[in-house]
Order: structure tokens, then sequence, then C-alpha cells
């Protein structure tokens, strides 16, 4: 049709939304997993020191940190009693590996219901390529339905 | 044929002023798109449809996923 430079995203709308990137639509009136993660959750290195780790977390007021590794993408969490103990150990012996992740396109009300069933306060949400986007709160997801129950009746 | 893009490309490919057009049917539009995306589904694409892109500009192309 005369168009010299035409391309094909082949990951398609799944990929873009699971990056975290900004969408349009009647879906986006609610928001999802993405949209409401809080943002500026202390990270730091697999070969990162456990005391200086906790005072980084602590000078910020928050309670856990986000291991990941050079690339960006999320290796374990720092958090309770891993941050107390061991000042010297690293980050990587002393953090919990793999923890549990959603991607920034998950849906809030079947989210919070398993959420909810598994007594689960917060959970770290990563994008497509496993790097940390923010922190979901699981207060923070109900209001967001909340709010938009009450904008739809 | 359109060039194949992944993840890595598509975002340098929008800040240089690319279009961004979903081919999915019009209610799948509707109900959610990537932001600034404009709706020409599949079966619709006609010389007219495109009529409204500019051709000095890149066009990107998406469906749904992978399959």
């Amino acid at each position: 049709m005369g168009f010299g430079e035409v391309y094909d995203f082949v990951p398609g709308k799944t990929a873009w939304l699971a990056m975290g990137w900004p969408r349009e639509g009647t879906a986006a009136a609610v928001p999802n997993a993405g949209e409401i993660a809080r943002r500026g959750t202390p990270t730091c290195a697999l070969e990162d020191r456990v005391g200086e780790v906790r005072e980084d977390v602590q000078a910020v007021g928050r309670h856990v940190c986000i291991v990941v590794n050079a690339a960006g993408i999320v290796e374990g969490r720092l958090r309770g009693r891993a941050l107390e103990e061991i000042p010297d150990a690293t980050a990587e012996e002393a953090m919990e590996v793999g923890p549990t992740t959603i991607r920034p396109n998950e849906p809030l009300e079947p989210l919070v219901e398993r959420m909810h069933r598994r007594r689960v306060a917060t959970i770290i949400v990563s994008d497509l390529k496993g790097r940390l986007v923010g922190i979901l709160y699981r207060e923070d997801a109900e209001a967001a339905l909340e709010r938009a129950r009450s904008s739809n009746s | 044929m359109p060039l194949e893009i992944e993840v890595d490309e598509i975002r340098e490919l929008l800040d240089r002023g690319a279009q961004l057009v979903d081919v999915l049917p019009s209610a799948e539009y509707e109900e959610e798109h990537l932001a600034g995306a404009i709706n020409i589904p599949l079966k619709e694409m006609t010389e007219e449809a495109v009529a409204r892109l500019d051709r000095e500009r890149a066009v990107i192309v998406y469906c749904c996923d992978y399959l």
C-alpha cells in the first residue's frame, strides 16, 4: 500500500501490557497491578552486605529490599529477620530466593481474592523481562477496586 | 513484508515518530489498546482505511500476541 517502513510488533498487546506500558480503552478505567504498584522500593545487588542494605532501607523508612542482578532482574527479597541478622552476609546469602511476582497487566479483582485467601499483604510486580516495577499492596488494590465500583454505580 | 520487531525495539521506533496500528477487531480495540494506537481491523485494511496514516512515518502494526 505504498508505505516504506512497516513493522510487525510480533509479541503484541499482551507483551506491551506485561511490560507495564500505557494503555487506553474502557478497561483502563480499572487500574491493573502495574498502575497501582508503589514505586521507589529499595533495591540492592546480590553482592551487597546485609548490614549496609539495612541502613539504606531504614533511611527511606521502608522494611523490604528487592535483590536484583546486573540486568535489574528480580532475584530475591530481603525483609524481616533476613534484613536484621548477619550483617556481614551478602544479599544473595540472606535473601528469599525467587519470590512470587506478578506482571503489571494482572487484573486486580482475582488477584485481591488470591492475596486475601493466602493472607498476603504485598506482592512484587515485575515486567515481562523480570525487572522490578514496584510493590503492590493489597490495601491499595482493594481501594482501587472500590473506587472503580463507586464510579460505575 | 513487514519487518518483525520485539519488545526491545518498539519504544525507540515510537520515540522516532512511528505510528501504531491495532489490527484487532474494533470491540477489542475499544476495550483495551496500546496508548496512542489507532484501529484498522485486519479485515478492513483497505487503501481508504490506511489513507489517514502518514506515509512519511514508520508504521507499527500489532495484534494480540505471538499466537
